[in-house]
This record gives C-alpha cells, sequence and structure tokens, in this order.
C-alpha cells in the first residue's frame, strides 16, 4: 500500500498528498517508509516561511503573495500552503482558521492548503511540519510557503525549515527596544510592514531600519540627541560572509498593496542564495537540525518504551520529595 | 506510537452569513479533543469539497440557514464521492425542516443536528460514527 502511496504523491495526485500528510502528522510506522521514499525526490521547492505576531495579517499576506505568484504570464509555479494554527493545551484540538482569508485561492488546481495544528510543539510549527513540507516538494509543488503560528519573540524553528522567511510587523507594537531583542527579528530575510495604511507604519520601518544598520558592520551613522554621529562597529574583513540586508517592504495584504514588490523580494533572496552558496550552507544546517530533532525525539521515545510506568512514576516521586535530582533521574533512565 | 486526531471540516455553504451556530459546534468539537478546520461562510459546493480533500478530514459538517440545502448538499456528495472521499462521515445542522431528513440521509448525510442539540451529542455521533 506504501508502495503505491508513494508513486501517487511522486505524479501529484492530491488525495494521496493528503493522505500522506495526515500519516505523517500521525507518525506511525507506515510514514517512516513513505518518508523514506520520497527524501530523495524532494530539494527541488523553494520553502519560504512567513512569520509574525497574531493578527499582524499573516494568512492575508500568504493568499495575496499566492495570488500574486499565480498570476505569472507564463510559467507560473505551483504553491503549496501549510498554515500552522495552535492545539489547545488542555483538550489536544485546535481550530484551524487560516483558510478563511484564503479562499481567492479555491479552486485553482496549482494551489494545495494544509491547515496543520501545532500539537504541543512550541517552536511555532507542529513536529511533522518539515515532513509535510518534503511531502509536498516530492509531489512537485514549486514553492511552499509555510505560516506559523502567531509568533512573539522565541519562535524561531521556521528559520531552520524555510529558505527564505518573511518576518511580518505591524505598526504599533511596542517601542524601538523591541526591535533590538533577540528572536523573531533576527531570522527575517525579508520584512513586511503589513496594515501599512495604519498609522505609524513610518515608524515601525524606521525601527526596523535602525536594528538593521546596528546589525550590519562598518561605519554606521546614528542619531544621539538630535545630531548626526558616525558610530563604529565591527569592520572586521568578514568578506566570505554572504551580504544580504533584509529589505522592508510596507504591505496592505487586503488590497494587495506592495506585494508585488515583496513577491520580487522573496524571488531575489532565492537568487542571492543560489548565487553565493549559501543555499547549500542553509541545506546542510537544515540536515543537521532536523537529524538532531529526530534524535531528540528517537532517543525520547526509546527511553520511555523500555522504561516500565512504576519505575518512572517512583523516580518523579523522588524528585518531588528532593531525594533525587533529575539531571540523575535521567541518567538512571539514559542507561540501559 | 502513532498520534491520531479526528479532522473535521465546519463550513456554511450557501449565502447566509449566520456562523454563530458553526462557531459553537467547531468550539465544541475542538474542547473534545478534534482538529477543526474551520472555513467561514459562503462556501461553495466546490469550497467544501476540494478543503475536505486538501485537510484529509475524517468528518464535513455543513451548518445552514437559508433553506439551500436541498439544492447544495447533492452537489458536496456528489463531489465528495469523485474525490474517492465517500467514506467522510458528513453531518449537518441549521435549520433542516423534519420533511427533508429522509432525502437527506437518502443522500448519506447521515447526522442531523437542528438547533439545541446538546453538543455533547454531536461530540459522541462523531467519535461513533468516525472509523
Amino acid at each position: 500500500m506504501s508502495e503505491q502511496l508513494v508513486e501517487e504523491v511522486l505524479a501529484g495526485r492530491r488525495r494521496a498528498v493528503a493522505r500522506t500528510i495526515s500519516l505523517v502528522e500521525d507518525d506511525g510506522e507506515e510514514a517512516r517508509s513513505v518518508l523514506a521514499a520520497l527524501h530523495p525526490h524532494t530539494g527541488r521547492a523553494h520553502i519560504i516561511g512567513v512569520t509574525g505576531p497574531p493578527g499582524s495579517g499573516k494568512s492575508t499576506l500568504v493568499n495575496a503573495l499566492a495570488l500574486h505568484f499565480r498570476a505569472a504570464a507564463e510559467d507560473a509555479p505551483t504553491v503549496a500552503i501549510i498554515a500552522v494554527d495552535p492545539t489547545s493545551p488542555f483538550s489536544g484540538g485546535a481550530i484551524l482558521g487560516d483558510r478563511i482569508r484564503m479562499r481567492d485561492l479555491a479552486g485553482d488546481p496549482g494551489i494545495f492548503i494544509r491547515s496543520m495544528a501545532s500539537r504541543g510543539n512550541l517552536g511555532g510549527l507542529a513536529w511533522a511540519t518539515a515532513d509535510a513540507v518534503k511531502v509536498l516538494d516530492a509531489a512537485g509543488y514549486d514553492l511552499i510557503i509555510v505560516e506559523t503560528v502567531g509568533a512573539g519573540q522565541a519562535e524561531v524553528d521556521i528559520a531552520r525549515t524555510a529558505h527564505t522567511t518573511v518576518v511580518v510587523e505591524v505598526p504599533g507594537l511596542g517601542d524601538d527596544i523591541q526591535a533590538i531583542k533577540a528572536g523573531i527579528l533576527e531570522i527575517a530575510d525579508v520584512f513586511a510592514v503589513n496594515k501599512a495604511d495604519l498609522e505609524g507604519a513610518d515608524h515601525t520601518v524606521m525601527a526596523l531600519r535602525m536594528m538593521l544598520d546596528l546589525n550590519s558592520g562598518g561605519a554606521q551613522t546614528a542619531m544621539h540627541h538630535g545630531r548626526l554621529i558616525k558610530v563604529v562597529t565591527d569592520t572586521g574583513g568578514d568578506d566570505q560572509k554572504p551580504s544580504w540586508r533584509p529589505p522592508i517592504h510596507m504591505t496592505v495584504a487586503t488590497r494587495r498593496e506592495g506585494i508585488a514588490e515583496l513577491a520580487e523580494a522573496i524571488r531575489a533572496h532565492r537568487a542571492q542564495l543560489e548565487h553565493t552558496g549559501e543555499l547549500a550552507r542553509r541545506e546542510r544546517e537544515r540536515a543537521a537540525a532536523e537529524l538532531e530533532t529526530i534524535i531528540q525525539h528517537e532517543s525520547l521515545r526509546q527511553v520511555l518504551d523500555r522504561t516500565d510506568q512504576a519505575r518512572l512514576a517512583s523516580l518523579i516521586d523522588r524528585i518531588v520529595q528532593r531525594e533525587l535530582d533529575p539531571y540523575a533521574a535521567s541518567q538512571q533512565l539514559l542507561q540501559p | 506510537m502513532t498520534d491520531r486526531r479526528i479532522r473535521v471540516l465546519i463550513a456554511k455553504p450557501g449565502l447566509d452569513g449566520h456562523d454563530r451556530g458553526a462557531k459553537v459546534i467547531a468550539r465544541a468539537l475542538r474542547d473534545a479533543g478534534m482538529e477543526v478546520v474551520y472555513t467561514g461562510i459562503r462556501q461553495t459546493p466546490e469550497m467544501i469539497a476540494e478543503a475536505a480533500l486538501q485537510e484529509d478530514v475524517d468528518v464535513v459538517g455543513m451548518s445552514i440557514l437559508s433553506g439551500a440545502h436541498m439544492a447544495l448538499f447533492p452537489r458536496v456528495m456528489e463531489l465528495l464521492r469523485q474525490n474517492d472521499m465517500d467514506d467522510v462521515l458528513v453531518v449537518t445542522g441549521g435549520i433542516i425542516p423534519d420533511e427533508d431528513v429522509p432525502a437527506l440521509n437518502e443522500m448519506g448525510i447521515r447526522g442531523i443536528f437542528g438547533p439545541g442539540t446538546p453538543t455533547d451529542e454531536i461530540v459522541d455521533f462523531i467519535r461513533e460514527n468516525v472509523a
């Protein structure tokens, strides 16, 4: 049955693609063998991540981007979308509502949309998202857009999954200091300041620009008490480092303003990745991160499978009673 | 160790914009541990069948208050069949006159839940009928 499914996925059959994504989400034995068979056929798609705070308009932006890509006069790329929404920590259920904003895409056979619940994963994606991307890649989709759950500061898994990460910001969230904190802003290859018709959009763009100025090496200028001063930062001849300064684009996704420019920036980033050899480096990094995650997942599963419930419960009791520390307990479990 | 969850599509076919009931159901199913794909109002049968296919759902739930169910539902069922999705459980709610129930059952729509149905009853029905 697996073999037939693999063949149908490779032929781009939508029903097979959808069923295979469910298989990898549910993480059974069959999923492993199907993924193994699909693996050699992956690596062709351009994977685009879209992340940003809840309500910043990610789904609407994805809708507008997909429409734009599909409207190309010739050789319009096929587009697959994975939209991740949070799973309830209490019931394990989820409401996946991103399709509401993507109704313009209905009826286009060159588009495939899949909603995915995060199922307890905290990095902004689901555990199975990377595998679902592989299924869509093997099925031949040219562009795969992955929309994360509404992300704040620390949900940066997308940067390890996507080739090009678009960070969506909106006017009016926080002050300049938010822009220099670590985290989500650092993973951006392209910025979209969405809802740019709202007051304060210019300020958001300025804060992002200032952050980028602080990031890049070389002499910088900054406003200091109203006077323009020169700030010298690290200039240590780092010529090997690919120089890509994330462009900032203002968009109003509901009116499809600024979308062509944003799409062009995404294309330009991909071209730059290929041109500088950065693509190969990122692919390698991605493979390393993926392997590490699988090892974590697998070793946890192995330990839990071979540990008897009563022993586990008694170790936990001893940790709570302060007779044993959790590191020592984990050592006991890790040694077979 | 599989991690199987029941996936449900909640859609509002037709032109009425009264989505309160659909949202209440979506929330109740979420609280019962299901993954609910919510597509919003004004869905055509084509949109519903396409979403059901891409999302690989176990259940399609349609809420309709406009009275157009006898016009829209046969088309939804036909499209699901064309997509090789005859095994999907189809349920409906909203304003469905009693005299239409036999015809809907005949079409393969198995759960019909009118106003005032306790949400637990719908949850139980889905759990019992999803293979």
